[in-house]
């Protein structure tokens, strides 16, 4: 998988590694382990559904979904390209087994909430999987989202956070920053590097969820026992919904992308592939 | 069909319509924004309170929420205040119901300044132009109860996505219950060969009103109900451009990006005439919204007025 992703960002000239590397063992385990789904028949009325709201985390979900046999791997080297059915972000049905289109972060859970409130009216089986980002949970609309889901005590859902803490600018807060000179400062700050240091913490994140009326998992979210464990202990969780917290390293994998918020957005180069393919090889 | 004498809010045609729709059947579902007493949803709270969801004074996530409905395969309508849908979340109308064509219908009260005493705040006069540029959406001004009644419904029965445009105070009642409303079709309201007049909402009865007071001076104006901005029918506007040679549009909108803007669009490109535009171009106020109607002047008498001097230049002209 995370070959797929170092090749089709290399390939397109663009995309968004960091982010990706960091949830490829979470969406492995959804469509390896805990999604009742068939890629033959991505509109059976009785699947399990995922909403990718991380929609730029499209390499890592492409790879995977290609990977279950929704459409044949060659084409993920059509990545971001005229005419291709894979766009830098996700659009609904493109192709089928895309759950829905994202990009503009913080939509996701509410969707996933509609999809929940209509499997609960039909009296329908099928359950409800989000996967969100940081930044996700910067967007006021995700906490609106969590909101409603507790309030209607939806069980049937369960959202995953690929806690990396490193978003768009840099640092989200403190945890992955290496300098020492955060003394005496509030806020988000630009660093020596021209990152931005602590752009919005999520901390304490757990309580957030546990305030929202939520059931709180965490775990590490490269460890794929732990992560398949959690998922399903969400299962059986009856009268809330669950929120599963990934701690994850952005750009996992590759040495010189961990925790490095430089390929949060920006594609390797060939010579930065090539040392990136390698080392995955290795 | 004309002026019936009675007044109605449009959307008191909201609740009842959906509450016989789902009687007869449609897998219809409301998502509330704490709006629904306001905009009459909340009478199918009443009726079917399994298939209404309240998500409180949150917009952005009642319209996610009705995609994943609609997703599901209902026929999902969220209801507000057109300030709020699109106004609060119009990237949300725009990436979770629009771009994925899901079978969303925003059902939005308070368009205008007919809104009134809750000031500009309160009072739309962007919707159309935002609902507009998204192209997967539907977008009808019904001009009376009766019309946003068969509106509600004609988008409820159709596939995809629908923005109905309605209006808090009680206005004139203009069609009875023989009238017909057909998506993408402008409604003839009265003959005329010297000028048009095309209105959307409240307009519609001002402009049949400017249309008696230029009869009155030899003037035949042609008046026609535009409630269907898109589907759009061009075809009566290129006839109306054609046999009248100039046209008045009337909208409680902005000019720009609502009924003016498709209209000289296509008078440019088939049949350029000259086409004045009557619309708002300030923010609102506070007042009675009647009070507020003379006094941004989408009034009768500028209707006329506009009329009036398109036709003396075209007679100046010939």
């Amino acid at each position: 998988m995370r070959r797929h992703i170092i090749r089709m960002t290399a390939a397109a000239g663009s995309g968004h590694p960091g982010g990706s590397l960091s949830c490829v063992e979470i969406l492995v385990a959804l469509y390896f382990h805990a999604l009742r789904h068939d890629p033959a028949n991505p509109y059976w009325p009785q699947r399990d559904r995922f909403v990718l709201s991380k929609g730029h985390a499209t390499p890592a979900y492409y790879a995977v979904l290609a990977e279950a046999g929704y459409f044949p791997p060659e084409e993920l080297l059509t990545f971001r390209r005229l005419g291709s059915r894979l766009q830098g972000h996700t659009v609904m049905g493109c192709p089928p087994g895309v759950e829905m289109s994202a990009g503009a972060l913080g939509m996701g859970l509410s969707f996933a909430v509609g999809l929940a409130l209509g499997a609960r009216l039909d009296g329908a089986a099928w359950r409800v999987y989000c996967l969100l980002s940081d930044g996700d949970c910067n967007e006021g609309q995700t906490w609106e989202a969590a909101m409603a889901a507790a309030h209607h005590r939806l069980d049937g859902l369960t959202a995953i956070v690929d806690y990396n803490r490193i978003q768009n600018d840099g640092f989200s807060d403190y945890a992955h920053y290496r300098g020492n000179d955060s003394r005496g400062r509030t806020g988000g700050w630009v660093g020596p590097d021209g990152y931005t240091v602590n752009i919005m913490s999520l901390e304490p994140f757990a309580d957030k969820w546990l305030a929202f009326g939520w059931h709180v998992l965490e775990c590490d979210g490269h460890d794929l026992r732990q992560v398949t464990a959690a998922l399903d202990e969400a299962k059986g969780v009856r009268g809330r919904p669950t929120v599963i917290i990934c701690h994850t390293v952005k750009g996992k994998g590759v040495s010189f992308m961990e925790h490095n918020p430089a390929f949060h957005g920006k594609a390797p180069t060939a010579e930065q592939a090539e040392q990136a393919l390698r080392e995955l090889e290795g | 069909m004309v002026q019936t004498g009675r007044t109605a809010a449009t959307r008191e045609a909201l609740g009842p319509t959906l509450v016989r729709l789902a009687r007869e059947g449609l897998d219809i579902v409301v998502v509330d924004a704490d709006l629904g007493v306001s905009t009459t949803a909340a009478q199918f709270g009443r009726e079917f309170p399994e298939r209404f969801f309240t998500m409180g004074v949150a917009e952005q996530n009642a319209v996610g929420v009705a995609a994943g409905l609609a997703a599901t395969g209902k026929v999902a309508f969220v209801s507000s205040f057109a300030v709020f849908i699109p106004g609060h979340c119009y990237d949300q109308v725009r990436m979770a119901v629009a771009q994925p064509n899901l079978n969303v219908k925003i059902a939005a009260s308070h368009g205008g300044i007919v809104t009134g005493e809750d000031g500009a705040s309160a009072q739309s006069l962007e919707d159309l132009a935002l609902m507009l540029a998204l192209p997967t959406f539907r977008v009808i001004v019904p001009a009376d109860v009766v019309e946003c009644a068969q509106a509600i419904e004609e988008a409820a029965r159709r596939y995809g996505p629908f923005y109905i445009r309605m209006v808090r105070p009680k206005v004139p009642v203009i069609y009875d219950e023989s009238y017909r409303f057909q998506l993408g079709k402008a409604h003839r309201l009265r003959e005329g060969e010297d000028v048009t007049i095309m209105a959307i909402g409240v307009m519609v009865p001002a402009a049949l009103e400017a249309a008696e007071i230029l009869a009155r001076e030899g003037i035949g104006c042609r008046v026609l109900n535009m409630a269907s901005l898109r589907p759009l029918d061009e075809e009566a506007i290129v006839a109306a451009a054609r046999e009248t040679g100039g046209i008045v549009t009337a909208e409680d909108h902005s000019v720009h990006g609502g009924l003016g803007s498709l209209v000289t669009r296509v008078t440019a490109r088939e049949c350029p005439v000259p086409v004045a535009c009557v619309g708002m171009e300030t923010f609102g106020t506070s007042g009675r919204w009647d009070e507020l109607l003379q006094h941004f002047e989408l009034t009768p008498q500028r209707l006329a007025a506009e009329a009036r001097r398109l036709v003396e230049r075209k007679r100046g002209e010939g």
